[in-house]
């Protein structure tokens, strides 16, 4: 099976800042496939890589297969969903939209039927006579979509296309956005820096750090097992515990990973006991902040059961599969 | 209370009074056009008639320095769109050594005065062994007209955002398509305002074209010359009326088209 993207040793480096360095990745066709990374990680580099405005430094991008080193972008069949949307302020919406197959030479009334047809699928049916300008973040943001699609591209960039939306609109996108992919096939590209948004969509999570992939997996292999120090803080509020701390709990000598909602507060049979420092109420429960011995550990407790008092002490527990060796600190 | 916000008595008497000081001077420019005397401007006039458009019409040294004039300033206004949008386009699109330096660079010759760019003008043509012609006119318009283009083509660049040119290669335009279709419809209008006051400012231009003219004359240095002459002196106010006309309507029209932008920039030279 050829792979949509393939990247074999990719280096993009700006003089002696080295962007994205060494990268091998492969994305299977029809995925959703998300980028997850601070910024400055590469990742935004990275998908100008497969669009082709940034050349590689080094190593080889395969689209389908073939070595994309000679085709510049708009010979690329990829097309992009750009951060600011870059819509085309003097055109209507309708235009916009249509604009892919106008410059490739499609009669009027077809590119328009195409273009109504995309407006529809993004349900702005009504909206082909407006101006950019005219339009809310949340429209301009599928306008930009539709036009993206009107060449019916192979592959979908998106970078960081919810960014600039509200949390309530940037939900609703989120759902929109995975129902989208799995109806039209195409392989997606996402690029983030919100760990929840490339855990929810995603099928696969290619975490970047300082230009290098720090892990690369399904969201389930990239929360529960962090490979390294750096993806557990980043993809999740977990606890990160020293190699002095994995040794007192019973574990090798390395650094751990435990999951907040995987430590129970218990009254017999504890593993270790702490003081509760802090208590923080996010709504669906209670995070419980606690002084152990070596570190710090938190604990979620849900809704219904009991909340330990600030400056109690109390034993915790958790089972032997939950505690995550990592690979590296 | 509605009485707060207006302003002074004091204040409105000066502010009209300054406005016509300012502006009266021009009125009787366009009066003096009509008058029946033709050797003194007497105020009020003995006279009005409108025969002087007719003797103007006649005169036959006036028809040259009004095509030198218009010819000049065609040229320099087409160069000056050509160079100036291209160097916007490379200050707005691309980061190299020395680029604020450059860019005070091309600003520089409308901050200088006429008189410095024609002085260095006329001495770097005598240096060269450049014979005057229309086209020495042209380059010393052409300096300041550049500046003008590139103003105001620069301020476009920077309110555009840069990814709509990617936008438009992603969709799989070539470069040709990507400014035909893309960028010249977001320019036109800063382009078509720098045009017409580069125009404007080459037509009425007099103290760099005194230095670069050599024998010719354009219109505004044959007015100049005109006045000095007491024959028929209201066809040099017809022709002044021609003048006012064919560089206020264009500047009339750049404000109109970049309204609302801080884009006219350099319209004090």
């Amino acid at each position: 099976m050829i792979n949509a993207v393939e990247f074999a040793n990719v280096s993009r480096h700006f003089g002696s800042v080295r962007a994205v360095d060494g990268v091998d990745l492969s994305i299977t066709e029809g995925s959703f496939f998300a980028m997850l990374g601070p910024s400055g990680s590469g990742k935004t580099t990275c998908l100008r890589l497969i669009s082709g405005f940034e050349k590689p430094s080094g190593g080889m991008i395969r689209i389908f297969g073939q070595d994309v080193s000679m085709i510049p972008p708009n010979r690329r069949n990829v097309n992009t969903v750009f951060q600011d949307y870059a819509l085309f302020p003097h055109m209507n919406v309708r235009d916009n939209v249509a604009y892919g197959l106008m410059v490739k030479g499609v009669d009027k009334r077809t590119r328009y039927g195409k273009a109504d047809e995309l407006l529809a699928l993004v349900k702005l049916d009504s909206y082909g006579a407006r101006k950019p300008g005219e339009l809310s973040g949340g429209q301009r943001q599928r306008v930009a979509l539709a036009r993206a699609l009107v060449n019916e591209p192979r592959v979908l960039l998106l970078d960081e296309p919810l960014g600039a939306l509200d949390l309530k609109l940037r939900e609703a996108m989120q759902d929109e956005l995975k129902a989208l992919q799995r109806r039209l096939g195409i392989t997606f590209v996402f690029v983030t820096h919100d760990q929840g948004e490339a855990l929810s969509m995603a099928d696969t999570v290619a975490v970047f750090n300082e230009g290098r992939i720090a892990q690369i997996g399904t969201p389930a292999e990239i929360y529960d097992r962090p490979r390294t120090h750096f993806v557990a803080d980043f993809v999740g509020s977990s606890n990160v515990l020293s190699p002095d701390m994995a040794r007192s709990f019973g574990a090798p000598a390395r650094w751990a990973s435990l999951r907040p909602e995987a430590v129970h507060i218990v009254e017999s049979n504890a593993r270790a006991r702490g003081t509760v420092t802090a208590l923080r109420y996010i709504g669906a429960g209670t995070r419980v902040i606690l002084a152990v011995p070596g570190g710090e550990i938190t604990a979620f407790v849900g809704k219904g059961l009991k909340v330990p008092e600030q400056g109690a002490e109390v034993g915790l527990s958790w089972d032997d599969t939950v505690l995550h060796v990592m690979e590296e600190g | 209370m509605p009485s707060e916000n207006r302003p002074p008595l004091a204040l409105t008497i000066s502010a009209i009074a300054g406005l016509l000081f300012l502006h009266l001077p021009i009125a009787l420019i366009f009066l003096y056009a009509f008058t029946t005397d033709e050797r003194t401007y007497q105020f009020p006039p003995p006279g009005l008639t409108t025969q002087w458009f007719a003797v103007a019409w006649n005169r036959a040294d006036v028809w040259p320095p009004l095509y030198l004039s218009l010819r000049v300033a065609a040229i320099s206004t087409v160069m000056a769109l050509i160079l100036g949008t291209l160097c916007a386009a490379a200050m707005a699109r691309s980061r190299f050594f020395g680029r604020d330096q450059i860019s005070l660079l091309i600003i520089l010759p409308i901050a200088l005065p006429g008189i410095i760019t024609g002085m260095s003008l006329r001495s770097a043509f005598a240096i060269m062994e450049i014979p005057f012609s229309t086209w020495t006119i042209v380059l010393g318009h052409a300096t300041f007209c550049i500046v003008i283009v590139y103003n105001n083509a620069v301020a476009r660049f920077r309110r555009l955002s840069g990814s709509i040119i990617e936008a438009s290669l992603d969709l799989g335009a070539n470069g040709f398509q990507t400014f035909r279709h893309v960028l010249l419809p977001n320019l036109g209008s800063a382009l078509l305002a720098g045009g017409m006051l580069a125009f404007a400012l080459s037509f009425d231009e007099v103290i760099v074209t005194t230095f670069t003219a050599g024998q010719q004359s354009t219109l505004p240095i044959w007015m100049l010359n005109e006045l000095v002459r007491p024959r028929q002196r209201p066809v040099t106010n017809v022709v002044a009326i021609v003048v006012f006309v064919t560089t206020f309507v264009p500047i009339l029209i750049a404000y109109y088209l970049t309204r609302g932008g801080s884009e006219i920039a350099g319209g004090g030279k």
